[in-house]
């Protein structure tokens, strides 16, 4: 077993049996749930809507090269440098590059996943520049030394009091665990550093090809801030962020607003296409775009799951995942989280380390119903387990060998497979007496679970009594 | 990194893509960038007359929990942002160089910035108020959509805790569609480098999804429509 998939097993093992931390999601989701809900009501025709985005995003990905040619000439015109990166390496060294060259101290980030994915906090904490996070959620685990537990909601997993205590033993300013009162301590303390910051780094929710800009989408105005104050801006994007057009956005930005939190539209939804250009009031003197690939382009390699580009990281599979509700955030050890991590994560960091969270799915579809692109998710976890068992890569153990050499006789001769399950069902009996104890043969099952009772008939006695 | 490198690293990742889209994939969904006809037939709904938007517009933003007051003149516009001013307690006011938001903030008699003439930051953060125009009003989402150009730069509709947008009534336009068309027909051939649709103040939910105000940007967005 790989070590990502031990430590997914003990954390699962763990985490799914916490009552507390099953609480605070069942909670949290339910209100989710509801909003939701509500706002996919409010589209004329939700499922002719999701057709149109997984459309736009075929064309998208599927003409990356021109769209992304036309993307990177329209943001040069304007002033704006772009930057190539091929791994998180060379994304990590052109950033710190432009940062020593600012002679920066101070920096100001608003949530942006490609920069978990190529620890860049590290790098630049390494290298001695102060970082801050500036989108709550984000400030609250980086004060807790955590990654992100979800791709929307980052500390969704802790409660108000808990988020007290860290003000107070961090920020020495916590007069309560009123909601309001914390992010007044929150506020106070990054309008220091939006005022200080020498340069501010985004995330990108979208890049559009035709008018050369990047769209982010948030509630706070941190990225705003971000974007307005400091005299340099870094934008960091994956190249599969790509839209066509412009007008894409109208339909893209409520859909990610239905499927992110419940909500109509993004509080801010905001396009830039450069540095301050001449006339305007403000805004930063330099503009850099980091496009970044880091096995994006491996996935776009697999024509069956290259749908998969088209994931506009709402979080949506993750909130209806039974797995991701009962393991949490936290273990799946990857940027990624729930069936979108799981599918795409395998592409990015390794098929055979990373196999694991193929099964880490009951395979019941939530995810692929639920997701606004159409990505065909719960299939990709199952071509993903295809891949990782391919006669080349990996072979089944012994024992696997064995259960289905006997088995599959079994199964291919109805009078044997009769008697079978009548001594199963004499079997059943005689486990009862030794019931979750060590020499239980069902003793991996019954640690955790009830064992169903093997029916007192099967349907072929049925069907030869009453038909 | 110097530049040599940095272009053939442009090239690894087009060659990278090029190889990739040489399997052709297959699309379950049909082919073609979608029409605004197509979006809009999916899109949430908005009335086709002016009242009804209008009547939409306002209820979206009281939603949000933003201000929206129709005014019918300036002078009932000076006298509505005064009683702001009293209520509030400001003190000190940003604005720009426009007809409507530079004439009506000099009203209210305040130590004002006006962003154009350039600004400290520091400033800024001080002032009680940011008083903007904007480029449209939309009313399917009680959005307010301002550029760099039209706002007064970037920090103005978001720096300062109340955001006060002064509108025209032929300002208001029907749906996301629209704005985005009006966008690229103000704008086509030189876009600002910053475009922003406001929908609502600042907000978060990130402690327990229960929903806060006034997070990092406004705590109040006032919209006065003349």
């Amino acid at each position: 077993m790989s070590a990502p998939a031990t430590h997914f097993n003990e954390d699962a093992r763990r985490v799914a049996p916490d009552t507390r931390h099953r609480g605070i999601i069942q909670t949290a989701m339910g209100k989710y749930e509801v909003v939701r809900d509500q706002r996919k009501l409010w589209f004329q025709d939700w499922q002719g809507a999701r057709n149109l985005a997984a459309r736009t995003k075929f064309e998208a990905v599927n003409h990356l090269d021109t769209h992304l040619a036309e993307f990177a000439r329209n943001i040069e015109a304007r002033g704006t440098k772009v930057h190539w990166a091929s791994n998180a390496e060379q994304a990590r060294n052109i950033i710190l590059g432009i940062l020593k060259e600012q002679n920066a101290k101070v920096i100001v980030k608003s949530k942006a996943m490609t920069s978990e994915e190529i620890h860049l906090n590290d790098a630049m904490e390494h290298a001695g520049y102060e970082v801050v996070e500036s989108d709550l959620g984000e400030y609250i685990v980086q004060l807790r030394k955590e990654p992100p537990y979800h791709l929307v909601f980052p500390a969704m997993h802790l409660t108000r009091g808990e988020i007290k205590d860290l003000f107070q033993e961090k920020l020495n300013d916590a007069p309560s665990d009123d909601p309001e009162a914390l992010t007044m301590v929150a506020r106070r303390a990054l309008r220091k550093k939006y005022l200080q910051a020498d340069v501010g780094i985004t995330g990108a929710n979208f890049a559009i090809a035709e008018t050369g800009m990047i769209s982010i989408t948030e509630n706070e105005g941190n990225a705003r801030l971000t974007a307005a104050l400091p005299k340099t801006m870094i934008t960091l994007v994956g190249i599969e962020k790509i839209l066509p057009r412009l007008e894409d956005l109208a339909l893209f930005l409520p859909m990610l607003a239905v499927m992110g939190t419940g909500q109509a539209l993004t509080c801010y939804n905001t396009m830039y296409g450069g540095p301050r250009q001449p006339g305007e009031a403000d805004g930063p003197e330099e503009y850099h775009v980091v496009l970044l690939d880091n096995q994006r382009t491996t996935l776009l390699a697999d024509a069956e799951q290259r749908d998969a580009l088209g994931c506009i990281r709402c979080g949506a599979c993750l909130n209806v995942c039974p797995i991701f509700r009962n393991v949490g955030g936290h273990t799946y050890g990857t940027v990624y989280g729930g069936p979108i991590g799981s599918v795409i994560t395998p592409h990015l960091r390794g098929l055979q380390q990373w196999k694991h969270l193929s099964y880490a799915s009951s395979l019941c579809g939530a995810c692929t119903e639920t997701c606004p692109v159409k990505i065909d998710l719960h299939h990709h976890l199952l071509q993903n387990r295809r891949n990782a068992s391919a006669p080349t890569t990996g072979k089944p153990s012994f024992f696997q060998k064995l259960a289905f050499k006997i088995f599959a006789p079994i199964a291919n001769r109805p009078g044997l497979w009769s008697l079978t399950t009548k001594l199963s069902r004499i079997g059943m009996k005689l486990r009862g007496l030794v019931n979750g104890s060590v020499v239980d043969p069902a003793q991996a099952w019954t640690k955790t679970r009830d064992l169903p009772p093997i029916a007192k008939q099967s349907f072929r006695e049925w069907w030869k009594e009453n038909k | 990194m110097v530049e040599g490198e940095q272009v053939s690293e442009r090239e690894n990742i087009f060659n990278r893509i090029r190889k990739a889209l040489a399997v052709e994939a297959h699309s379950h969904h049909g082919h073609g960038l979608p029409t605004m006809a197509e979006h809009r037939g999916v899109m949430p709904p908005v009335g086709a007359s002016e009242e009804e938007q209008f009547a939409l517009f306002a209820k979206n933003a009281s939603d949000l929990k933003a201000t929206f007051k129709l005014v019918k003149d300036a002078s009932e516009l000076t006298a509505e942002l005064r009683a702001l001013r009293d209520m509030e307690k400001w003190q000190r006011v940003a604005t720009h160089k426009s007809p409507l938001a530079q004439t009506h903030a000099a009203g209210l008699g305040l130590p004002t910035i006006i962003t154009d003439d350039g600004y400290d930051k520091h400033d800024m953060e001080q002032c009680d108020v940011g008083v903007s125009e904007c480029d449209a009003l939309i009313a399917q989402t009680g959005t307010v959509l301002v550029t760099s150009r039209s706002g007064g730069g970037r920090a103005l509709s978001c720096l300062p805790p109340h955001h006060v947008v002064i509108a025209r009534r032929e300002q208001l336009v029907a749906d996301l569609p629209a704005a985005f068309a009006l966008v690229k027909k103000t704008y086509g051939a030189n876009y600002p480098s910053m475009i922003s649709f406001i929908t609502g103040p600042s907000r978060t939910g990130d402690i327990e999804r229960i929903l806060v105000l006034g997070a990092h940007g406004p705590k109040k967005l006032t919209i006065f429509c003349l």
